[in-house]
């Protein structure tokens, strides 16, 4: 990560965080909570109970005018033709060259209005490239500081919220969302979340959001709630092996090896940016696949570590961590696709090589 | 910040205790292991080697980082506590007692009073 540790701004809330004992640590330019009381017990929290996170570094990028639909639809892999407004859609930016920006959320908010949930440390670089591709009549906004955005994550995350909603929680299926009232203010309510739980992602005016996190908190915490970090939010994620761009995803990497090919859609009358790169290597062939490694023995998989089959280098772990759930070592990397079926591969931890079974699907499931 | 009198410091926040026998016990601070967060996994891998003061004698790794712990005199390195294989979550909930790390007997017993005092180690953590 490229981040000037010095140039952190904090996030809108940051003095409630500190309040109740955030520790922070900086991360795409802010200075994040990292944890509270404990990573483990923050994670517990959420695959038992709920847990709250300010998730306010992501960026938002709205895109609106006559031709937004054609315009989002030449952006990203993801087809926005059939999406209703109320629904949101996961895709991808991609490079020229099938490399992938970021990854994102499409939120279908009018018939002429998409509103970009973004990775915060792809912010200024996602913004730029859509003001480079975006064709006439359609125009592109950072909304970021305009937004705080609350993730509420976990089993109990409804029945927590809805004493606040006007709207109906349980009408708002997955990957879909309604504007509406929450402990008084207007905000956008999307059940969506990046921990493999049930939950939602809120999106508040930050100049109202103070007042709408207090309710929440104050809600939440006589039935168990516990303000989470990004520690936690790390290690929920690799659970759900939910890929982390910075890590899993890179401008280097694709949609393809990445194993996201679900998420692009070919058949668009707009062609994306990246189709024909991408195309080709569809039809080549990927040379390497994402998978996941789980530790048959003790220890803490880690990003970089190296990969290895037979004694033979066959990629390198672009994710790892400790998985609290699991109580075992568990990452992510890129595995030669010619070894990426084996059914186990070495994880070379300070030269020493530990088995782990090679995964295709989420560590954990709900 | 638990910071017990009778034990020595040393500023990369290992404690030393002298059992009186030639051997010493090593673990790291309250302060440390609050600063690492919970802990998932230890390792010794220096048990039967000699080890220079201040070289790596084995390893801590929170959820989130590793960290190195390093030999606090000039030793070899005699055993490992065991109890961390299974429960790491020791040096978190009793860093000055089950969760100490292992034992080294020391060249020269002496060399414990150029460690850190509590009152030294204090000044040293802010």
């Amino acid at each position: 990560m490229q981040q000037d540790d010095t140039a952190v701004r904090p996030l809108p809330l940051a003095q409630r965080h500190a309040e109740y004992g955030a520790r922070f640590a900086p991360f795409a330019g802010y200075s994040m909570p990292m944890q509270y009381t404990g990573i483990l017990e923050e994670h517990h929290a959420v695959r038992t109970s709920v847990g709250l996170f300010d998730v306010s570094h992501m960026g938002e990028l709205r895109i609106t005018g006559r031709r937004a639909l054609e315009a989002v639809n030449t952006l990203v892999t993801a087809d926005l033709r059939d999406t209703a407004v109320g629904q949101a859609r996961y895709g991808l930016l991609c490079h020229p060259d099938g490399g992938i920006v970021d990854d994102l959320l499409i939120y279908k908010m009018g018939a002429s209005d998409y509103l970009l949930c973004v990775n915060a440390s792809n912010r200024a670089k996602d913004l730029a490239f859509i003001q480079a591709h975006l064709i006439d009549g359609a125009t592109v906004a950072d909304e970021s500081d305009a937004w705080v955005q609350l993730a509420v994550q976990g089993p109990d995350a409804t029945e927590i919220l809805q004493p606040l909603s006007v709207v109906d929680l349980d009408d708002i299926a997955y990957y879909h969302f309604e504007e509406g009232q929450l402990a008084g203010v207007r905000c956008l309510i999307s059940r969506t979340g990046y921990t493999g739980e049930d939950g939602f992602e809120i999106y508040i005016p930050t100049d109202q959001a103070e007042g709408v996190f207090d309710r929440i908190l104050s809600t939440g915490k006589p039935m168990g709630m516990a303000l989470c970090g990004l520690g936690a939010r790390d290690t929920l994620r690799l659970e759900a092996r939910m890929p982390l761009y910075g890590n899993d995803l890179t401008d280097a990497t694709n949609p393809l090896e990445a194993g996201l090919g679900w998420a692009v859609k070919w058949d668009k009358p707009e062609p994306f940016i990246g189709r024909d790169a991408l195309a080709a290597i569809k039809a080549q062939g990927v040379t390497r696949r994402l998978r996941g490694v789980k530790l048959r023995e003790r220890g803490v998989p880690r990003a970089g570590y190296g990969l290895r089959v037979g004694g033979e280098e066959v990629g390198q772990l672009t994710s790892g961590t400790h998985s609290p759930t699991l109580g075992v070592g568990i990452g992510m990397g890129y595995v030669a696709v010619q070894h990426a079926e084996a059914p186990q591969v070495d994880v070379i931890i300070r030269d020493k090589a530990v088995p782990a079974d090679l995964m295709k699907k989420p560590f954990y499931q709900r | 910040m638990q910071l017990p009198q009778d034990l020595r410091y040393t500023s990369s926040h290992e404690w030393v205790r002298d059992n009186g026998d030639g051997t010493f016990t090593v673990g790291i601070t309250d302060h440390a292991q609050d600063q690492l967060g919970s802990v998932v996994f230890a390792e010794v891998q220096a048990v039967g080697k000699t080890v220079k003061a201040g070289n790596p004698a084995g390893v801590v790794e929170s959820v989130k980082a590793v960290s190195d712990i390093y030999c606090p005199l000039d030793a070899e390195v005699l055993a490992a506590n065991p109890d961390l294989d299974a429960t790491p979550e020791l040096i978190n909930e009793d860093p000055y007692g089950k969760g100490w790390l292992f034992t080294i007997r020391p060249a020269d017993a002496s060399a414990l009073s150029g460690l850190l005092d509590a009152a030294g180690y204090q000044a040293s953590v802010g």
